[in-house]
């Protein structure tokens, strides 16, 4: 299976100091793909540079294309669709309008196919059907983050990328956006998951990155990545019990 | 560095200069008068320098303060035949009640809004001044009398050329001093570095308002020089589009650069005289065409080189001797006086107190009944992951955010709700999650803008160099905190040419020139890498050891594991644990904090979906 | 004053007040789509005044050269900006719009004028010849510093005013013209007459809001300019191109500013550089709304024309001050609401 979305060797930097260095990494179509690791990894920064916001270095190809040169718009039309961690919703319109503009990629197929699509929205998210047309920044934090995600659903894209969508939301709300991410893979969307809650998004994911100071570290089947004790110990500090570590990685070889 | 002229060797060459050049034999008259028109302006762009340039306010409305200053002493000479000297203090304190008064209306206002606000003061004050009986209505007023120097009576454009440029040398001067003194610092921290400066205990609402009169009094002179060299007045040159080309001089000289204002005036003012011939001749019509060309210039600087042309200019220059660069604490006063330093509470004993803290933004509680306390010469780390509301917890104990309820307390004083600089005054200094320097600044000059509350010197002792002793104080604390952190060899470099690590440890350096009790640091390890990390780490120990009492927000838990003396771990806006690294390290609700619940959900693994 | 004179008043300062609302909304417009704040929308007022009634005193107006020699402005900047990405197709496509356009404007222009164009005819001529301007302008001045500060954008919006203005003066000329209104009529309701005209001005005003409102309310062009200007980032992560919607924005506040002066061209006499004063009352009610409100920046204007009209009938010397002094109370409240320091970009 070819993959969707290839990066190899991706470099991004703020000011000289790279956020994201030397990154290899592929989604294939129609499987969800995680990047875990800690805040400030350089996770979102990544997303960022794939969607055409952050320039990056480094070969980026999507669904064959180059991406180098494209702008976030182009981008967007050629089917990547990103939900940013800040959701970066349009407030004081209606949730419905918000829905509407994220098919704006398919405006020309008019609006009878765009309410179609609205349909599939509000089916997959029942809440958003109830507040249609309640303002966008009067929704609750779960509210948003579905808003959010159903926007970007409306264009319609190949590949969805999600930074953090469980950031700041309680457990059962965290639920049922995590069921929703499942449900979509079996409509064909290729998804790229970054999360810092690493146990939620390496059982929902295929396949697992686990990125730490802006390099990927770790990567494998989710199932192994979920089972291995480095993770833990990246999140908890541990790697700095030297003498524990060294052991114990000794042991494993 | 290259020889250098001495300062009395160039005052003395600057008063020759303004003396002789108009007696120069080949040198037209004509010239001589177009001179005295850039040296007036030229005077008002030194003011924009300080205004828009420094302190990054925008006026179209320079040319009212010019107007304040010239009506003054027109109608005091001509109504009650006081002498010109005696009324230039009168046409600056014209200028700076003004400036006062529309200050204390507008100067609040943010970025474009004050913008606006000065074009409709101006627009309005031009009414004014073609209305009213008292400025001859639309007529102006005329038979201003000359200035008169002993048996001189100072009418012909040579004599004068010595007065306006003597005048220009003078504002350049003092505009110079105050710009590297307590003061100036205070005002070159508006732009850009606000926020950092008011928790250093800079009152910036009283910056800006300087800024702003400082700019009113200037104009409010080159008001006086245009009065008694032109003999008359009347309201055509104190309008919305002057006060657009005493804009434009500024912006296409470089308005952060005084010698940029000089240039500015110097190009407006010649292409001006240039146009007004040529443009009529070319379109057969009179008028004021050369507005197409400013216009243009304007938006042509503006996209093609923001800074201006100054920086070209001095860049070609740079190779020449001479002291092209602003003066410097070059190098650590020896004899400086320490500045007296605070006392330390005793070891153990409470510093702060944080109890029943709450913070809600609409019914989203970000802070709920949060409480813990800081010991001296402890480290505490405050840890969370993202969005546990870490951040807003340190906002609310540096003053930056009000609590909704709850108690804060420092060394005995509630701190909870007051302004960021009164909680600085009480000796609490911070850094910031994203590097707040002010980009104009040296990393010496950003250290010292830190001893800010230490200092006493106001800006009438910063323009006269009546300062140098606090000063030198100042800069020799300064010197010693970054000797203290390691930075003390790029002391002299602009803040912005270090890399992140060392503008980090640099921000540490300018909260210990605050000699602070309390050091709360907000995320100190991002973006460092690992050696960096390392030598903050080793940094910080140190000063625990001086008697530092130390709060850091982090989420790098290699480092703080380290580190810390006690965490204290946050989730949704409540504490969820509190205690030694280890022990918080093993705990449970801890553990699935970061990582997640383990039955949390989706048990099913993927693929099985 | 009796009750006759001040429905009088109230009535002038209605009808100045619905041109100021309509300059107010569109300057809110191109505020919150593109962060310009802009100044030179009265010299569209001035262009629109001085084009109209040029083409009714039977000539061609001195607007379709600035419309010729902007479009080329805008044609070569344009080059510029996409030199990197430039295909025959593009420049083909820049070329109609920018030096073709013109062109065909400047043909029907001298086509038409002969047949003594009615007033109907002439004001959609003097729109169509008036309008293209203002994206020319983007092009030109604002796009390239798209990302600018807010601060660095207003001082080019002053720079291209300044332009604008000596451009005006070479185009039109230095001499004032007023044009005949759409009507001579005048309706009597009892003690109160009412002008036809003002009548037309009113009634177009409230037409082209409420065609403003249904544009931003249903058309999925006007929602994707709203959320431009709700939330930029939001709008290109949704493939909403920031500089279309700009240079639409652009295009509305063009056609707004001329017809403006379409409207006021009757009422009192235009000169090249009157525009700026009328643009400046917009400003005002801009402001009251806080450059963001478009209700509320309208009522402004309605108050801002009737305390115009009252100030000049007690203090007429003293009207401009009176009208800009109103301001300051509105500011005053504004910088006591917020307190923090913050920092400018």
């Amino acid at each position: 299976m070819s993959a969707l979305l290839e990066l190899s060797a991706v470099t991004v930097a703020y000011g000289g100091i790279p956020a994201v260095e030397d990154v290899t990494l592929s989604v294939a179509a129609g499987t969800i793909v995680s990047v875990v690791g800690p805040n400030g990894a350089g996770k979102s920064t990544l997303l960022g540079a794939v969607m055409g916001a952050l320039p990056a270095r480094g070969t980026l190809r999507f669904d064959g294309r180059d991406l180098a040169g494209m702008g976030v718009e182009a981008r967007v039309q050629a089917g990547l669709s990103l939900v940013p961690e800040q959701r970066e919703l349009f407030a004081t319109m209606s949730v419905a309008d918000n829905l509407l503009l994220g098919g704006f990629r398919h405006r020309r197929e008019g609006r009878a196919a765009l309410a179609r699509e609205m349909e599939k929205v509000f089916t997959l998210f029942p809440r958003l059907a109830e507040r249609r047309d309640q303002e966008a920044g009067t929704l609750s934090g779960g509210e948003r983050q579905m808003l959010a995600m159903g926007r970007a659903l409306m264009a319609r894209p190949a590949l969805l990328m999600l930074d953090e969508p469980s950031l700041g939301l309680a457990p059962l709300v965290v639920r049922d956006i995590l069921r929703a991410i499942r449900e979509l893979r079996s409509t064909g969307v290729a998804i790229l998951l970054v999360e810092q809650n690493a146990r939620a998004a390496l059982k929902i994911s295929d396949y697992g990155y686990v990125i730490e100071t802006g390099r990927i570290t770790l990567q494998g089947p989710s199932r192994d990545l979920a089972a291995d004790r480095r993770v833990a110990e990246l999140y908890l500090g541990l790697a700095r019990q030297t003498g524990e570590r060294q052991e114990e990685d000794g042991n494993r070889q | 560095m290259s020889r250098r002229l001495s300062r009395p060797l160039w005052a003395l060459a600057t008063v020759a200069a303004c003396l002789l050049v108009p007696w120069l034999p080949f040198l037209p008259p004509y010239w001589i008068t177009l001179g005295n028109y850039v040296g007036i302006a030229a005077i008002v762009a030194i003011g924009l320098v300080v205004l828009t340039g420094e302190a990054g306010i925008t006026s179209f409305g320079q040319a009212s303060f010019v107007g304040f200053g010239a009506y003054a002493t027109a109608i005091l000479t001509t109504r009650w035949d006081i002498s010109p000297w005696l009324t230039l203090p009168a046409s600056l304190a014209a200028a700076a009640v003004a400036a006062l008064a529309l200050g204390a209306v507008t100067l609040r206002l943010s970025g474009h809004y004050l913008a606006v606000c000065t074009i409709a003061w101006s627009t309005s004050l031009f009414y004014v001044f073609g209305n009213l009986e008292i400025f001859g209505h639309n007529d102006g007023i005329t038979a201003i009398p000359p200035l008169v120097l002993g048996p001189w009576r100072l009418v012909d454009t040579q004599s004068y050329f010595s007065v306006v440029w003597l005048g220009v040398a003078l504002a350049a001067w003092l505009t110079s001093n105050l710009l590297a003194s307590r003061s100036g610092r205070a005002i070159r921290a508006l732009h850009g570095g606000a926020v950092a400066a008011a928790s250093f205990g800079v009152d910036t609402m009283h910056a800006r308002m300087l800024a702003f009169v400082h700019a009113a009094v200037l104009a409010g002179f080159a008001g006086w020089l245009y009065a008694h060299f032109q003999r008359a007045v009347n309201p055509t040159p104190f309008g919305i589009n002057a006060s657009i080309e005493y804009l434009l001089m500024a912006v296409v000289g470089g308005a952060a650069h005084i010698p940029g204002a000089l240039l500015g005036a110097l190009l407006v003012g010649v292409v001006n005289d240039e146009l007004q011939d040529l443009l009529p001749r070319l379109l057969g019509a009179p008028g004021n065409f050369e507005t197409i060309v400013f216009g243009a210039l304007l938006i042509g600087v503006l996209q093609v080189s923001p800074d201006g042309l100054w920086p070209h200019v001095r860049r070609l220059l740079s190779h020449l001797p001479g002291g092209l660069a602003r003066p410097a604490q070059a190098e650590p006063s020896a004899t400086a006086e320490p500045l007296p330093r605070r006392e330390m509470p005793p070891a153990d004993s409470p510093v702060l107190t944080v109890r029943g803290l709450w913070r809600r933004f609409g019914g989203l509680v970000a802070v709920g009944d949060l409480g813990f306390s800081v010991r001296a010469a402890e480290i505490v780390g405050l840890i969370g992951p993202n969005g546990a509301g870490k951040t807003t917890t340190f906002n609310l104990l540096t003053g930056v955010d009000r609590p909704t309820s709850g108690e804060v307390e420092f060394l005995g004083h509630p701190i909870a709700g007051r302004p960021a600089p009164a909680v600085a005054r009480l000796g609490v200094a911070r850094t910031f999650q994203h590097v707040r320097l002010v980009r104009t600044m040296s990393v010496l000059e950003n250290v010292a803008l830190g001893a800010h509350l230490r200092g006493h010197a106001g800006p009438l002792a910063g323009m006269l160099r009546l300062d140098r002793t606090e000063e030198a104080r100042l800069f020799a604390e300064a010197w010693r905190q970054l000797e203290r952190v390691g930075l003390a060899g790029q002391a002299l470099r602009p803040a912005t040419a270090l890399p992140l690590g060392q503008q980090r440890i640099m921000e540490i350096a300018r909260a210990l020139a605050l000699d602070p009790v309390l050091l709360l640091l907000d995320e100190p390890a991002a973006g460092l890498r690992a050696g960096e990390k390392a030598t903050l780490a080793a940094l910080l120990r140190r000063l625990r050891e001086e008697g530092v009492s130390i709060l850091l927000v982090e989420h790098d838990m290699e480092f703080v594991m380290g580190l810390t003396d006690t965490l204290v771990v946050m989730d949704f806006g409540v504490k969820i644990a509190e205690g030694t690294p280890a022990a918080v390290r093993h705990n449970q609700a801890v553990i699935e904090a970061y990582l997640g619940a383990p039955d949390d959900e989706a048990d099913a693994p993927a693929g099985a979906a | 004053m009796d009750f006759s004179i001040a429905l009088i008043l109230v009535q002038d300062g209605i009808v100045n007040g619905a041109i100021y609302a309509l300059l107010a909304l569109s300057l809110v417009l191109v505020f919150t789509v593109t962060r310009v704040v802009f100044i030179p929308q009265g010299e569209f007022v001035a262009y629109g005044a001085l084009t109209y009634a040029g083409l009714q005193a039977g000539q061609v107006p001195g607007s379709v050269g600035l419309l010729c020699v902007l479009g080329a402005a805008a044609f070569l900047a344009s080059l510029w900006a996409e030199r990197h990405q430039l295909g025959a197709g593009r420049v083909a496509r820049l070329a109609a719009g920018t030096l073709l356009l013109p062109a065909a404007i400047a043909g029907l222009a001298w086509l038409v004028v002969p047949h003594h164009p009615g007033v109907v005819v002439s004001a959609l001529l003097a729109l169509l010849i008036v309008t293209p301007v203002a994206p020319y302008l983007y092009r030109v001045a604002f796009r390239p510093i798209a990302h600018a500060s807010v601060l660095v954008l207003l001082i080019v919006a002053v720079g291209v005013h300044l332009a604008l203005t000596g451009l005006g003066l070479v185009f039109f000329g230095p001499e004032g013209s007023r044009a005949d209104g759409f009507t001579d009529a005048i309706f009597d309701f009892g003690t109160v007459s009412v002008a036809g005209q003002s009548l037309w001005v009113v009634g177009l005003a409230a037409a082209l809001m409420a065609g403003l409102s249904l544009f931003f309310g249903r058309t999925l062009t006007g929602k994707a300019l709203r959320a431009t200007a709700v939330n930029r980032v939001g709008a290109r992560l949704v493939g909403i191109g920031i500089e279309r919607s700009g240079e639409i924005a652009f295009i509305l506040a063009g056609a707004v500013g001329a017809l403006s002066g379409v409207l006021i061209v009757s009422l009192t006499t235009i000169y090249y550089d009157t525009g700026f004063l009328i643009g400046l009352k917009g400003f005002t009610a801009a402001i009251v709304g806080g450059l963001a409100s478009y209700p509320v920046a309208a009522l402004a204007a309605i108050g801002v024309g009737v305390l115009e009209s009252f100030a000049s009938f007690w203090a007429s010397a003293f009207k401009e001050v009176i009208v800009f002094t109103a301001i300051i109370p509105v500011l005053l409240w504004f910088s006591l609401r917020h307190h923090g320091v913050e920092d400018e970009e």
